[in-house]
């Protein structure tokens, strides 16, 4: 194991996404605990939904009293982002076979997609993207079931900056798709319009917003 | 929390990761379109750590987390291993925090 993370790169930076995963999963278990959940719909989310975002804010609307029908539209509006990550990584990165698109497909996260993303060549896209997925997709399970088993014991995550391991990690791994100023200028634009349209828009919609800094990506000619 | 939000969440969720690479195969996608669709990642995920880095339920975070960022994007732009970025995002934003920075 340990040879294998010294020599293969692409293991090694899906075995630190990961142990920073572990962390989440327990935080985000123990947070639903304390907000009333039960274990066996804290399981169901993990397994089903598998999305960390989409998830802390159910829980967090939930105890805010918002109705199902809320919850469904914001947690669906933060998830749209999927369609066009879709559409960027193809059939070819998930597989030809049919269990591997349909198996493939409840994999893609933010982590799997960017580390996808920043491969060079095709059977590397595709091996970063199952790696990621499927190691964060097991660490995501058994570290939110076990967070919320063991409950609130944790403390707050926010003493040890998990909070800010997360962007960064997010950005290590998107900070080799921006290798042109196209994708630069829709990098920062994008970033811009979400953090605008933070204060007015429901939460997921300025995620969405960003989608406008593609007018910035037309190729200038030179 | 209700059953059917989870089980439609859930739904939706799975529509949304499905679709994208079936249309991408039923439709012909030219390679201008597949530069704009590899952009179109680029400026979710660009809002995406900028959010949250910077704002949780609408509001300013305070210095201890975007510092922990920052740390950490200095890292990566100068190649610095995915490990040492992620720690050195997570030890600033908490050591600020030691110090009474929030």
């Amino acid at each position: 194991m340990r040879s294998i993370l010294r020599t293969d790169p692409i293991a090694r930076d899906v075995a630190a996404l990961c142990a920073a995963g572990v962390v989440v999963g327990l935080s985000f278990g123990a947070i639903a605990s304390a907000a009333g959940v039960p274990l066996s719909q804290i399981i169901a989310m993990n397994a089903f939904v598998y999305a960390g975002g989409a998830q802390f804010l159910a829980v967090g609307m939930a105890g805010a009293g918002a109705t199902a029908a809320a919850i469904v539209l914001a947690g669906l509006l933060l998830n749209v982002r999927h369609l066009p990550f879709g559409l960027a990584i193809g059939n070819e990165v998930l597989g030809a076979r049919r269990g591997a698109r349909l198996l493939g497909s409840h994999l893609m996260t933010d982590e799997s997609v960017a580390f996808a993303l920043a491969q060079s060549d095709p059977a590397r896209r595709r091996r970063a993207y199952w790696l990621t997925g499927i190691c964060l997709f097991l660490t995501w399970n058994v570290a939110a079931a076990a967070g919320a088993i063991v409950g609130s014991a944790l403390g707050d995550t926010e003493t040890f900056g998990i909070d800010a391991a997360f962007p960064a990690a997010l950005l290590a791994l998107t900070l080799p798709s921006l290798k042109d100023r196209p994708s630069l200028r829709v990098a920062i634009g994008g970033a811009v319009l979400a953090l605008v349209a933070t204060p007015f828009l429901p939460a997921g919609l300025p995620v969405l917003a960003a989608l406008l800094a593609l007018v910035l990506g037309r190729e200038r000619p030179s | 929390m209700s059953w059917i939000a989870i089980i439609v969440l859930a739904a939706g969720t799975y529509a949304f990761r499905f679709a994208g690479p079936v249309l991408r195969d039923r439709i012909t996608v030219s390679d201008e379109l597949k530069r704009y669709l590899s952009l179109a990642a680029v400026a979710l995920l660009a809002a995406l750590i900028a959010t949250a880095a910077l704002v949780e339920g609408g509001k300013f975070v305070g210095i201890a987390r975007p510092a922990g960022v920052l740390v950490g994007a200095v890292l990566a732009w100068r190649k610095a291993p995915f490990v040492v970025v992620v720690v050195a995002a997570a030890l600033t934003a908490a050591l600020l925090r030691v110090a009474g920075v929030e």
